[in-house]
C-alpha cells in the first residue's frame, strides 16, 4: 500500500522512458544537502521534495524577514521572524510526508562543515557570500562530494557541477576563480538587487542537476559554467578544465581545512575596523563632531535623509579622501555595510585617524532602525 | 584583428557595455592591459576569461573574430 502510494505520487515522471522505477528508487535512496534556504534554496528544495528524494537536509541560519518574499517563495507573512530552515521544513513535510527533512538552525563554518556534508551524496550551494561558496567547495573536494552551485547578481545567474565525472578531468570552484574576491569587489542581493524570479529560474536549475546526478540520466553540467542572463533569456556556456594554481589554494587534508579561516580572506579588512550598532550611531549623532560619509554609487537607494553626510563612491574614495578634524568621529556606511568596510580601511591607511566607524548593517539596517523606533502621530 | 569582446554581471556595470569590438591585440595579456588601461576599476576586479567559450589560466594567442568572455563570480542566493 505504502509503495503503491509512493509510485502514483511520482507517476509522471516513471512514465518517462529514461526515468523509471529504477531513478525513482535512486531518488528515494539519495541524501542530499541544500545550504542556504533562501532565493535558490527555496525553488531547489521544493523541486527536490516533488521529486522523491529521500532524505533533504537544509542549512540556514537565518529568519525570514519581509524582503525575503519576493523571490523566497516558501516563505509568507506568518513566517516573519521564524528560523528559515525550521519553516522550510514545516512546509516541505506538508508538501511530502514521504520523505525525511533534516534541518541545521546554524551557520555552516570550518568547525561544523565536514561534519554535516559528509552524510549527504550530493551538496547544493545556494548560499549568498563568498567566505560560505569557497568553504563548500573546499570541503566538498576534500570529501569528494558532487557540488550543485548556483548564484545570481541582478538579472544574471550562474550554475554548474563540481566533483563529478572522470577521475581526473573534475573541477571545482576555484577552477574558475582560484582566489577569494576581496569584499568592495562584489555585491551580494542586499547591496545590487535581484529579479525574484531568477532564483527561481537558476534553484531548479540546480535542482534538475541534482537530479540528474542521483539518477544517471542525461549529462550533467560538470566542467562547464552556464551564464543565464533574464533580461535577454540568454544562455552563454564555458567549459572548465581543471587548472594548477586552485590546487595551490586547495586545503590539502582535513587539518589544513580547519585551519583556513574563510570569513578572513574574504573580509581582510574587517578585523582591523570598528563597527558601531545603529543604536550606538544614534547616539553619536547627538554629538556635533561626526561626519558621516556614504561610499555607494551615485544613485543607490533609499537615500540618507534628515543627516547631513557626504557621498564618496568607494572606488573614487582613495583620490578623494576628506579632511578630517582630529576630534572628529568619521561614520562610512554604504547599503548593508561590506563595502563599507573596505572604506573605513583606506580612510585609516591614508589619514591614521582612531575614530573611523563602520556602520553595522548599512543603510539598510538604519533604515529598520528608524521603523522600529519611529513614535506614532 | 578584430576581437569580439562579452562582459558579463558587474564587469558589464563598469564597461557600460556587454559586447564590443576591440582592434590590434595578438593575445589575452594584451586583452587584459588594453581593457584595464580603458576600464581602470577593473584592474581591482576579479574575473576570468573564456577564449571562444573555454576558460583559459594562462596567456592564449587570439585569432581573427575570436571571442573574449569577460565572467566574475556572483555571490548573490
Amino acid at each position: 500500500m505504502e509503495n503503491k502510494s509512493k509510485y502514483h505520487r511520482y507517476q509522471r515522471q516513471i512514465l518517462l522512458k529514461e526515468f523509471g522505477v529504477v531513478a525513482q528508487e535512486k531518488l528515494l535512496k539519495a541524501k542530499v544537502l541544500v545550504i542556504g534556504a533562501g532565493g535558490l534554496g527555496c525553488p531547489t528544495l521544493q523541486y527536490l521534495a516533488a521529486a522523491g528524494v529521500g532524505t533533504i537536509g537544509i542549512v540556514d541560519f537565518d529568519v525570514v524577514e519581509i524582503s525575503n518574499l519576493q523571490r523566497q517563495i516558501l516563505f509568507s507573512v506568518e513566517d516573519i521572524g521564524k528560523p528559515k530552515a525550521k519553516v522550510a521544513a514545516e512546509k516541505l513535510k506538508a508538501f511530502n510526508p514521504e520523505i525525511l527533512i533534516q534541518t541545521f538552525n546554524t551557520k555552516l563554518q570550518g568547525d561544523n562543515a565536514l561534519k554535516i556534508i559528509s552524510d549527504y551524496d550530493v551538496v547544493i550551494d545556494g548560499s549568498d557570500n563568498f567566505p560560505t561558496r569557497y568553504l563548500v567547495s573546499d570541503a566538498c573536494v576534500l570529501l569528494n562530494k558532487p557540488l550543485v552551485y548556483g548564484s545570481v547578481f541582478r538579472f544574471e545567474g550562474q550554475v554548474s557541477v563540481f566533483n563529478f565525472g572522470e577521475d581526473k578531468a573534475r573541477t571545482n570552484y576555484r577552477d574558475m576563480f582560484p582566489v577569494t574576491p576581496s569584499p568592495d569587489e562584489v555585491q551580494d542581493c542586499n547591496e545590487a538587487g535581484v529579479i525574484g524570479t531568477l532564483p527561481g529560474i537558476i534553484g531548479t536549475m540546480q535542482a534538475n542537476e541534482t537530479i540528474k546526478i542521483i539518477t544517471g540520466i542525461g549529462k550533467a553540467l560538470s566542467n562547464k559554467l552556464l551564464t543565464y542572463g533574464a533580461l535577454e533569456n540568454s544562455f552563454y556556456e564555458v567549459e572548465v578544465f581543471p587548472r594548477e594554481k586552485s590546487n595551490l589554494h586547495l586545503p590539502k587534508s582535513k587539518e589544513e581545512f580547519l585551519s583556513t579561516n574563510y570569513e578572513w580572506l574574504c573580509n581582510r579588512d574587517a578585523a582591523e575596523v570598528k563597527e558601531i550598532s545603529t543604536e550606538e550611531f544614534e547616539r553619536m549623532l547627538d554629538e556635533n563632531n561626526i561626519l558621516v560619509i556614504d561610499v555607494r554609487n551615485d544613485g543607490e537607494l533609499p537615500e540618507l535623509i534628515d543627516i547631513s553626510h557626504l557621498k564618496i563612491p568607494l572606488h573614487r574614495l582613495k583620490e578623494n579622501i576628506p579632511l578630517i578634524e582630529e576630534h572628529m568621529k568619521v561614520v562610512v556606511f554604504c547599503q548593508s555595510g561590506i563595502r563599507s568596510v573596505k572604506a573605513a580601511g583606506l580612510i585609516f591607511e591614508a589619514t591614521q585617524h582612531e575614530n573611523i566607524f563602520n556602520l553595522k548593517g548599512g543603510i539598510i539596517a538604519w533604515k529598520k532602525h528608524q521603523d522600529r523606533n519611529m513614535v506614532p502621530a | 584583428m578584430e576581437v569580439n569582446i562579452l562582459a558579463f554581471g558587474q564587469i558589464a556595470d563598469i564597461t557600460a557595455k556587454r559586447e564590443w569590438q576591440i582592434h590590434d591585440v595578438r593575445n589575452t595579456i594584451e586583452i587584459r592591459k588594453k581593457l584595464e588601461e580603458e576600464f581602470p576599476l577593473l584592474r581591482s576586479m576579479s574575473y576570468m576569461i573564456a577564449v571562444n567559450k573555454k576558460i583559459i589560466s594562462e596567456d592564449v594567442q587570439l585569432e581573427e573574430h575570436s571571442t573574449v568572455a569577460l565572467l566574475p563570480p556572483f555571490s548573490g542566493g
